[in-house]
């Protein structure tokens, strides 16, 4: 145990490891590349999609239950599945990617909108706000925390995706997991892990200290 | 100012929320719509900025029918205070003050300015502008939200319970505050509550409603009490409906003696001849001394509380001016009565 | 992409058994993860500095990628079943603690202080008050936990396990759909399943939410 921590150290800080087409930096900007990707095309079309049930009431069903049926997908099975039927080619990955971010971004984005309370609402319209204003004015900013936790959660689960992409020939820090899974090499596969889960934990408290300063003075 | 003619309200799910009402609210003063829950009174207010409309008849503000106005910039021509007053929980005090004059076009600075001037008219400190409404008391707040209102300076204040959610210390301090403004501003105010007592204090006219949207009675308070058109009024009013007219009269009339020396009770001054308390061979007993416009509610609590049976009265400065005897407190409230119920024209 | 039907019904006895050691796996996690949270969610509900550790820890590893779980358990317990139970515990584990303490937040202090009151002591108080009227809320984190346990096995294919992730990879590495989407079908219709029976479940565990008839 102690002989794989040391090895596993070494690999994660050997100069040689970090350098080249397969060195750890250029993994990690390829899976940040996908990470951000993915998630920006998730939220142009979840957060719409949400803002609109949201203001709107109608297609709550699907906004409720969205959540559930993503967390129900199988992210091996789907990207598998994505990858065969396309001949093959990786682009349409991406779509596996997008898939299970939307969910996630619809659902919180709802909440957000519902969340707004309606005394607000009344006491805007009542001032002689016009619809769009009630909406960008005071719907929109209300329901941003939530928003953007949804869009947070999406990006950590595009993130996962994209490690799994690797099996299907994606690039990124996945390639380190199933590079070393096929080659036995099992201090990779564990200096893919490490890489992956620090890229999520980083970024996911990155976020989470964004989104308090962000709203530090909204309620107590 | 306001009228409403044959206004109806029928909701999608079959409910009569006000029916055939035909009232008019007097330009500068204050009508208090009141009643109990689902009379159709917080209907009839929002149906004068179009938050509700009227399912027929016609509204009309400054002799303008409402309907032929567009929604939005009637509202913004219109001060609404609500009873959770609805504040933006993301943006500043004076922020959310300013909101009306920046939807008006006004600059941002020039709303701004504008809105200081409302912090401080409304009681509140330049301080407290730079807060988050949640960081403000719940009286606070309230405070803000009728600042909010006057921004724009409306000719019309519409208020929806607005003192509702706070506790009856605050209430009775935000109801000074409000009279106070409306000596000062003479808006034309439309005011709902449910609390009889809150109505007869700030209304110069109250309407009582009857639940399904039905207008009972509308009339300034001393009528109203004095001469309640039906039963359910009357229930309305209160048992002590007959104490409650006291409470708008003032004891000016009730005349007034020295206080003189020998009695059982003597009247202790200071060097100002301002009455610091009663005392006798035993005991010292508080005294409340009345001004001229005190109420004659007033005049005989203290009557009966006190066991000296009199009611000290003091000027303006707090000065002695003399002292009242109960039988003169109490004839002047049976009078007050008597008044009240002949006045109007109708024959004693 | 055509689904062969013939591959279906020539591997049913698989298909079986797959599906089966898949849901085992699921299931164990979940109860485990229950028995683990409880406790710990009756401590971070009480103890408040305990409280915001807890939490946060939970938060920390539910943002690790499951892949990237079920590979850093393998020095400590290898390619075994203990692994893949091991990693969907931690991530429903995360799920109960979150929505339990939820729950019992969610007790009205009234009810609580009426029970202490009548002289009930703590312990019963959260046997018989407390935990009762939390269910609804733990409940909806089993619902979660559940279906997110039954989606997650599949990446235990990888550490090879996986119950029917195995026809994922069995379907990549043939360039052959069929299993793949039979194995996607199985996973979801038996997340629905389970979910509804757990729906079902709450509805006998709480009779004084069901409405008058």
């Amino acid at each position: 145990m102690y002989e794989l921590l040391t090895n596993l150290g070494s690999w994660l800080t050997g100069t040689a490891q970090w350098s080249g087409s397969d060195g750890i930096a250029n993994r990690l900007a390829e899976h940040l590349q996908y990470s951000l990707l993915a998630t920006l095309i998730a939220t142009a079309i979840g957060l719409p999609l949400g803002l609109l049930i949201g203001h709107t009431g109608r297609g709550a069903f699907l906004a409720i239950n969205l959540a559930s049926f993503g967390r129900a997908l199988p992210t091996v099975g789907l990207v598998v599945l994505v990858f065969l039927a396309s001949g093959l080619s990786m682009w349409p990955v991406y779509i596996a990617l997008v898939a299970l971010a939307v969910p996630a971004i619809v659902t919180n984005t709802y909440a957000g909108m519902t969340a707004v309370d309606p005394d607000v609402k009344d006491a805007a319209r009542g001032q002689g706000m016009r619809a769009h204003q009630v909406l960008l004015q005071v719907e929109l900013p209300l329901a941003l925390p939530l928003i953007m936790t949804g869009l947070r959660l999406a990006l950590i689960q595009v993130v996962a995706t994209a490690t799994i992409a690797a099996y299907v020939s994606f690039g990124g820090l996945g390639r380190y997991v199933f590079d070393g899974l096929a080659q036995r090499d099992l201090v990779q596969v564990l200096g893919g892990a490490v890489l992956v889960a620090a890229v999520a934990v980083v970024l996911d408290l990155a976020l989470s200290g964004l989104q308090r300063f962000l709203f530090r003075h909204r309620t107590a | 100012m306001i009228q409403f003619d044959a206004v109806h309200k029928r909701f999608p799910n079959g409910t009569t929320a006000v029916h055939d009402l035909s009232l008019e609210m007097p330009e500068g003063g204050v009508t208090v719509l009141v009643g109990s829950s689902g009379c159709g009174k917080t209907t009839t207010l929002r149906m004068v900025n179009r938050m509700v409309e009227p399912t027929s008849g016609t509204i009309r503000v400054g002799g303008k029918d409402v309907q032929r106005q567009d929604a939005a910039e009637l509202r913004r021509s219109i001060g609404y205070v609500i009873q959770q007053s609805g504040l933006f929980p993301h943006r500043t005090v004076l922020d959310n003050i300013a909101t009306v004059p920046l939807l008006l076009g006004h600059g941002r600075r020039r709303a701004r300015t504008r809105a200081a001037e409302l912090l401080e008219t409304v009681g509140l400190t330049a301080e407290a502008g730079k807060r988050y409404p949640h960081q403000l008391s719940g009286g606070q707040q309230q405070r803000v939200g009728v600042a909010r209102a006057l921004a724009a300076d409306p000719p019309v204040l519409l208020m929806d319970e607005p003192f509702g959610a706070v506790d009856p210390v605050v209430r009775t301090q935000l109801q000074d505050e409000l009279l106070r403004l409306q000596k000062e501003l003479s808006k034309t105010i439309v005011f709902v509550t449910h609390d009889i007592d809150e109505a007869v204090r700030l209304g110069d006219r109250i309407a009582i409603f009857r639940t399904g949207g039905h207008l009972v009675q509308c009339a300034p308070p001393t009528e109203l009490l004095a001469r309640p058109a039906d039963d359910f009024v009357a229930d309305f009013l209160g048992a002590e409906r007959g104490l409650k007219l006291l409470s708008l009269k003032t004891l000016a009339d009730v005349p007034q003696g020295p206080a003189s020396e020998g009695g059982a009770w003597t009247l202790v001054l200071d060097e100002a001849r301002k009455p610091l308390h009663w005392t006798s061979k035993d005991a010292d007993l508080p005294v409340r001394p009345l001004k001229d416009d005190d109420s004659l509610l007033s005049a005989l609590n203290e009557s009966v509380a006190s066991p000296t049976g009199l009611v000290a009265r003091v000027d303006a400065a707090g000065v002695l001016t003399g002292v009242s005897s109960r039988d003169d407190v109490h004839a002047h409230a049976g009078l007050a009565h008597t008044e009240a119920r002949t006045q109007t024209g109708v024959a004693a | 992409m055509t689904v062969d039907w013939s591959w279906i019904s020539g591997h049913t006895d698989d298909l079986t058994t797959l599906t089966l050691s898949h849901l085992q796996a699921a299931l164990t996690a979940v109860l485990l993860g229950l028995l683990i949270s409880l406790p710990l969610a009756v401590v971070a509900h009480r103890v408040r500095p305990l409280r915001g550790f807890l939490l946060g820890l939970s938060n920390i590893l539910f943002t690790i990628p499951s892949i990237a779980v079920f590979v850093l358990l393998l020095p400590i317990s290898g390619l075994t079943r203990t692994t893949t139970v091991i990693g969907l515990t931690i991530y429903t584990l995360v799920v109960l603690l979150r929505n339990t303490v939820e729950g019992l937040d969610s007790v009205p202090a009234r009810t609580k202080e009426a029970a202490r009151a009548m002289g009930t002591r703590p312990l019963r108080t959260l046997l018989t008050v407390e935990l009762p009227l939390a269910l609804p809320v733990i409940m909806a984190g089993v619902r979660i936990a559940t279906v997110m346990s039954i989606s997650l096995v599949s990446v235990a294919t990888y550490i090879g396990d996986g119950g029917l992730g195995q026809l994922f990879t069995d379907g990549f590495q043939r360039n052959y759909p069929t299993p793949v989407i039979v194995g996607v079908l199985l996973t979801l219709l038996s997340a629905v399943a389970a979910d509804a029976l757990l729906v079902a479940l709450q509805y006998v565990l709480t009779p004084w939410k069901r409405r008058r008839a």
